[in-house]
């Protein structure tokens, strides 16, 4: 009697595991499946959104993004690369300098700065695109696509937030041992804070890094706002949308591989560092 | 009630008391809130009078050169061997006393009419004028008037701080210097890096904050009560003050005008966010509770075919959606064969199914950032929670219900509120798959866009600010931009303020 509960409870075990399994493949499934159909569209001799698999596979796509002179797809690729890295470096070195103040130092006010910066975060941002970009005309930056690194790098305070609580968490103890020793706070940031900080450091470059490749937005207003800015400034998303608007699916869905390849992969070495930002910074409220 | 009459309850009639109790609670949280303002606000006044008690104490009690320090910022620190910081304050009167003079007043003076003589009257005089690449030259531009008195605002408000500072620091080192404690330029240097390290690292932050995100935001509250249209930068407008509010409400009960669209906008807004943020949660719960599950193997690869959405830029896989759910794309052909979509129509042409297509394309965007971060905490569940239970005889149902499900609301509370607000604002989904199709029909003449069932308040502020070729009202906008503002700011204060009260009770478990 014993022996076959024990064996319907181990049946019920495997057949549980079993389903799981198969719920698991098919979420797989369809959460792979848009980047496999771009895949394909992007190999299609005729863009065809009716079907999956192109009628007929060519090349024809990717050789055009790379020699084409009216979408200079290399010219974006790099402007955004140049326009990534830039932003990543500042941005990184803003968000740590921001998030040590609110986390280690106390100064008046510093309650109502991190209220302020929860509150600006939830007016619609776009509206204020048509302001940011007469400041930037103010400081004659207006004519080049890389003064979104100034804008970009200029909102960093607003991202302290996952930075702020990882820092928390580091030993108050060590802050105190320093200073004991006669070190300054500064002190205390460079040789205590950042080397223990190699995970957060990782995943804010990470996702400074990223944001640029999708932003289109602020991208397309700039690069429509002045005439100076050609089609071999615009950045792969300003770039994307317009081809987009000219219709040429095949040409995008290329574009759109080229794009996704370097930062998935960058996503993949990096995944534990990012999992680890994302998920500490949402649990320490 | 007592805990055990709770107990002695019924199934049914225990759900009813805690839907009563969660209620009750809210009512409390909106009360409270509104109790609390009277306490602010005296404790808000005792400490804007403080700095005036300041400045008259170093007044009378300071002697000339303190007095001085009054109408030369940084004399007394210069005449005491603090030449570093003198140097910085009267660096920064200098330089702002003649940006007013050369440029800030003579804006000042035309912020009441906003201008008077266009750019566009002068281009019929005389061609060269006009706007050349957004540069313009000649004439007044409302736009050009507004913006530069509100730099010079912002720059008169650090004018009075710094102002406030240098005397009070002033009559400190006279203080000092009356008990015999003379102060050295070198300290300055070591409180930089050590006592006032926050002013280093925050400044550059901080320049950046303010003219960037805090400049066009209070640009646009302002613009709030101007009649600009947003057609170019180049051209005179004037203020109108309440009259966007009013026109906006005009309808008003009689459930006609704009005020109707606004309501219906708001309405699906709130939804949307609502039912995005809970499924996103759940089923992005559900996923990382299967793949955490003990002896389910591959769990790299599960969880890397998630972060793979996570990696591809957003709007390319956005527009790969919309382009299956175009005329022709397979998927509305598949909506075609159910019947649903008459043949050779777009699937955002229906209500309800535009709607349901958009919440579920918004879980295969969010769901892998919900199972990442649950999958984190739930391998942080003390094991001992679940042993007992299971000794206990639970089911694996109820043990999720009973430990699970707490844990994870207890836990990740901060972290749903930021997710409603972020829906709330979700531009890219919206704009990107329906562009809030199907429309309303509102006549495009009106200058309020082209509104429809699916869009939010944030992408209706967008066709009215900023979509080309369309008769805009970026001043409504701004309108709708800070009522926009104001539902969030209200309901994430309350819930803000309701969970760190959770938080403070006691540790979970």
């Amino acid at each position: 009697m014993a022996e076959k509960n024990f064996a319907s409870k181990r049946f019920a075990e495997k057949s549980q595991r079993v389903l799981i399994y198969i719920i698991l493949t098919v979420v797989s499934v369809i959460w792979i499946f848009p980047f496999i159909y771009l895949i394909f569209q992007s190999f299609a001799e005729v863009a065809n959104p009716k079907s999956i698999f192109p009628e007929r596979w060519t090349f024809q796509n990717y050789l055009t993004l790379f020699s084409s002179t009216s979408k200079p797809f290399l010219s974006w690729w790099l402007n955004t690369f140049l326009i990534a890295l830039a932003t990543a470096v500042l941005q990184t070195i803003l968000v740590l300098m921001t998030a040590y103040s609110l986390s280690r130092l106390r100064f008046s006010g510093r309650k109502a700065l991190m209220k302020l910066i929860l509150v600006l975060g939830m007016f619609p941002g776009f509206l204020g695109m048509l302001v940011n970009y007469y400041i930037l005309q103010l400081l004659g930056l207006n004519t080049s696509i890389f003064s979104l690194i100034v804008v970009y790098v200029a909102s960093s305070a607003m991202s302290y937030y996952i930075a702020k609580g990882f820092f928390d968490t580091v030993s108050k103890s060590l802050d105190e041992a320093v200073m004991i020793d006669g070190g300054s706070k500064n002190t205390v940031f460079w040789r205590i804070i950042l080397p223990l900080s190699k995970p957060i450091i990782i995943y804010t470059v990470l996702v400074s890094f990223t944001a640029p490749w999708g932003d289109y937005m602020f991208g397309s207003f700039i690069a429509s706002s002045s005439s100076a800015i050609t089609p071999y400034n615009y950045t792969v998303a300003v770039g994307l949308s317009r081809i987009t608007e000219a219709s040429e699916y095949g040409l995008f869905c290329a574009g759109a591989v080229m794009v996704s390849i370097p930062i998935a992969a960058l996503f993949f070495w990096l995944q534990r560092y990012y999992v680890e930002g994302i998920a500490g910074g949402a649990v320490k409220g | 009630m007592t805990t055990i009459q709770y107990l002695s309850l019924t199934k049914p009639q225990r759900i009813l008391v805690n839907i009563g109790n969660f209620f009750k609670n809210f009512g409390k949280g909106f009360v409270n809130f509104f109790r609390g303002i009277p306490v602010k606000l005296l404790r808000l006044w005792n400490k804007v009078s403080a700095p005036f008690m300041t400045l008259i104490d170093a007044w009378k009690k300071g002697n000339w050169m303190v007095r001085v320090n009054f109408f030369v910022f940084g004399f007394y620190q210069l005449t005491h061997r603090e030449i570093a910081r003198g140097v910085l304050y009267l660096l920064y009167e200098i330089v702002f006393i003649w940006f007013l003079a050369s440029t800030g007043s003579a804006y000042l003076a035309k912020l009441g009419t906003l201008g008077t003589f266009s750019t566009s009257s002068m281009y019929l005089v005389d061609p060269t004028y006009g706007v050349a690449d957004g540069a313009f030259k000649g004439g007044d531009t409302s736009f050009t008037i507004l913006l530069y008195s509100l730099v010079t605002f912002f720059l008169m408000i650090v004018f009075v701080v710094l102002w406030f500072f240098s005397i009070r620091d002033a009559k400190s080192l006279h203080d000092n210097i009356a008990v015999g404690r003379l102060s050295k330029n070198s300290q300055f240097f070591k409180d930089l890096v050590d006592s006032k390290y926050h002013v280093l690292l925050m400044a550059v932050p901080l320049v950046g904050l303010v003219a960037f995100t805090i400049i066009p935001i209070v640009f646009m509250i302002i613009t709030g009560f101007t009649n600009y249209n947003g057609s170019s930068r180049s051209i005179l407008y004037d203020w109108v003050g309440f009259d966007n509010y009013r026109i906006l409400f005009s309808g008003f009960g009689s459930g006609g005008g704009i005020v109707s669209i606004f309501f219906k906008i708001l309405a699906w807004t709130l939804l949307w966010a609502l039912i995005a943020t809970f499924t996103n949660y759940f089923l992005g719960m559900v996923i990382a509770l299967l793949i955490n599950k003990k002896g389910i193997k591959l769990k790299k690869l599960w969880r890397t075919v998630l972060i793979f959405t996570i990696a591809v830029p957003q709007f390319v896989s956005l527009m790969l959606i919309n382009r299956m759910l175009s005329n022709t794309g397979f998927l509305t052909r598949i909506f075609e064969q159910f019947g649903w979509v008459a043949t050779n129509h777009s699937p955002f042409e229906y209500k309800t199914l535009a709607r349901v297509i958009i919440i579920i394309v918004n879980m295969w965007v969010g769901v892998p950032y919900t199972m990442l971060i649950c999958s984190g905490i739930l391998m942080n569940i003390p094991e001992d929670l679940y042993e007992s239970a299971r000794i206990d005889g639970a089911s694996p149902f109820k043990m999720y219900t009973a430990i699970t499900l707490p844990y994870m609301l207890f836990i990740t509370g901060p972290y749903l509120l930021s997710q409603f607000v972020g829906n709330i604002n979700n531009f890219n989904i919206i704009y990107l798959l329906s562009a809030g199709r199907p429309s309303f029909g509102l006549s495009s003449t009106l200058g309020y866009g082209d509104p429809g069932e699916t869009d939010l308040l944030i992408t209706w502020i967008y066709k009215m600010s900023m979509e080309s070729g369309a008769e805009k009202n970026y001043a409504m906008a701004c309108v709708l931009g800070v009522l926009v503002f104001l539902v969030i700011a209200v309901l994430s204060l309350i819930f803000y303020g309701r969970s760190n009260a959770v938080k403070n009770e006691e540790d979970f478990a």
